[in-house]
């Protein structure tokens, strides 16, 4: 099978003009300036096969939005090489652009003073579709997101919520096979958040499409995403099925105890995380999981017992954290 | 090329909604800009009052006429700006619109073109107050009124063309203004917007022969207020069509230069 997206040994390089603070360094800089080289992106590799939903994390800066646009055409790469749908998207032809859509979650397109029907109207002469399709998508897009009372309103007078439904409605009419989304859900409500997630899901499962997408909310990748690839200052540190990256940088499991006295010291079983009224919950370690609960059980009277993976904020979190700490 | 007018005719439709929305603030815009015009006519009126009721060959009734027709050009030579360019770039709306399997200026130019449906609505009742109060003289055949339609319309992609230029050097240096200012001192000077044409000394009005300023704004003017034959009005449309052609072949070079500098950092 030909993968949708593909790319190999991408690098994303920006020269930067470069001075110290200080009224002697800017006069200095005027005859001599001085460039740093900034690796945004360096050296990653991967391919996303058709119909895959594949999360993109990393922490600010990593080089996400920066490999989203190289992938979408708006910068060309320093080095490597990029195909998406059999195209060069650096050479941005019609033909290409007709077939992806980028979604930025705090960039719009819509008309600000107009109702988003009028908007969808440009977009249907954009992108030249048929007006019996263009009619069916928007009312199908329109219904699955709840939109039919919004849609005849000034942008301007939308919540940011409704406002990014609009925007997707918008970018998706012309049903882009490859979608990159970039934070679609920043700054929403956890209904909001749910709503586009759903969204999302159903478009990729309707039509088939690839998506791409990049979170800080990890509940928008365990929704959508069962791969994920994660970036770090521009190198890929992992690229695999989500549940692995648990398995891979996390050992340790979370132990949830109810106990009837909770002012026991339970720090000889593993690290206390909180304490909350009776309930009490332990870090430890993989390996030691089934003995430490034996013993909790044996040990003491427990009303009850959970054991949970580490949630993944956590051991995204530690991957980043352990990286910067072996540099 | 039904693609490209269905494009065109939507953008305009959209352009047309939002500045009806706005059309008080385009009003009192329109009434701040022809300030300028009318300082220049009742000085230049003066003067020929002062000259026995000439001075360059126009009347009191032809300078009426040359800025009064001012008003309509200037208003058809409104046009994206580099400032636009800087704002668009800084805001990632660039991005938004480099993501479209069509060109931005395309963009560019059917939005402004359907603010000019607005704006000439907008302002008749304005002329129609300034030829009351000035009087100005016209003599306006069918053909000079043809190739002004053609001129006026042919300025506004000249100037759409230039604007376009400087705007892109934003992809290079994110701050144009002070290009822009001397851009914008050249135009004043070089295109008939201060004076006519014919009122500047002769080594200017030759050296804006081989500049695009003057078929901005000096020749449309001309069509309806001077006394053009049929071949110098033709051979102008002639001369502008020149200039848009020569200037969509450097816009496109450039554009693909500029598209590789694009460092999308506004978003």
């Amino acid at each position: 099978m030909t993968s949708t997206i593909s790319v190999s040994n991408l690098s994303k390089h920006y020269k930067v003009p470069e001075r110290e603070g200080g009224l002697k360094a800017a006069v200095a800089s005027l005859i001599n300036r001085k460039y740093r080289t900034v690796k945004a992106v360096d050296d990653i590799s991967f391919n996303i096969e058709p119909g895959e939903v594949v999360g993109f994390l990393g922490p600010n800066g990593a080089g996400k939005t920066t490999t989203l646009k190289v992938l979408s055409g708006l910068l060309h790469p320093t080095s490597g090489a990029v195909n998406v749908l059999g195209f060069d998207p650096a050479k941005r032809p019609h033909a290409y652009l007709r077939q992806v859509a980028l979604v930025m979650g705090n960039r719009n397109q819509l008309s600000w003073d107009l109702p988003a029907i009028d908007s969808f109207e440009l977009q249907r002469a954009i992108y030249n579709i048929p007006t019996s399709e263009f009619k069916q998508t928007r009312d199908d897009f329109i219904d699955l997101l709840e939109l039919k009372d919004l849609v005849n309103k000034p942008i301007r007078n939308l919540s940011l919520g409704e406002r990014m439904k609009m925007e997707i409605v918008g970018a998706l009419l012309h049903r882009p096979k490859v979608l990159f989304l970039d934070e679609p859900t920043i700054g929403l409500d956890v209904t909001m958040q749910r709503r586009i997630r759903v969204f999302v899901k159903e478009y990729n499962q309707r039509w088939g499409a690839t998506v791409l997408l990049t979170s800080h909310y990890m509940a928008d990748v365990e929704a959508l995403c069962k791969r994920v690839i994660v970036i770090h200052h521009g190198h890929t540190l992992f690229d695999g099925e989500l549940s692995n990256l648990v398995t891979q940088f996390s050992s340790y499991k979370t132990l949830g105890i109810t106990l009837p006295d909770p002012d026991i010291d339970l720090s000889r079983y593993g690290e206390v995380l909180t304490k909350d009224g009776a309930r009490v919950t332990l870090r430890v370690s993989k390996a030691t999981t089934s003995q430490v609960t034996a013993s909790l059980l044996s040990d003491l009277q427990v009303d009850d017992l959970t054991v949970e993976d580490t949630p993944i904020d956590d051991v995204i979190d530690s991957v980043f954290t352990s990286t910067e700490e072996s540099k | 090329m039904r693609r490209y007018i269905d494009f065109y005719l939507a953008s305009m439709k959209i352009s047309i909604l939002e500045q009806i929305q706005y059309s008080m603030a385009n009003y009192f815009y329109m009434i701040g800009m022809i300030t300028e015009p009318v300082i220049y006519l009742v000085v230049w009126t003066t003067i020929a009052n002062q000259q026995g009721g000439t001075a360059g060959g126009y009347t009191a009734g032809g300078f009426a006429a040359y800025y009064i027709i001012w008003t309509l050009v200037r208003n058809m030579n409104i046009v994206f700006t580099p400032y636009g360019w800087e704002w668009r770039i800084r805001e990632g709306r660039l991005s938004m619109e480099l993501m479209r399997p069509i060109h931005p200026i395309h963009g560019d130019v059917a939005f402004f073109a359907g603010w000019k449906f607005v704006v000439i609505l907008l302002w008749l009742p304005l002329a129609a107050i300034l030829t009351w109060i000035f009087k100005p003289t016209f003599h306006i055949t069918w053909m000079e009124a043809l190739v002004f339609f053609l001129a006026i319309w042919g300025a506004y992609l000249i100037r759409t063309i230039l604007l376009s230029l400087l705007g892109m050097i934003t992809f290079w240096t994110t701050r144009v203004s002070a290009i822009f200012e001397l851009y914008f001192g050249l135009e004043l000077i070089l295109s008939g917007r201060l004076v006519p044409m014919t009122l500047m000394p002769l080594w200017v009005q030759n050296l804006s022969n081989y500049l695009p300023f003057k078929w901005t704004f000096f020749f449309p003017i001309e069509t309806l207020v001077g006394t053009m034959t049929t071949s110098q009005l033709w051979s102008g449309v002639g001369m502008q069509l020149l200039w848009i052609v020569s200037g969509i072949i450097i816009l496109n070079i450039i554009w693909n230069f500029a598209v590789r500098q694009y460092s999308a950092v506004g978003g």
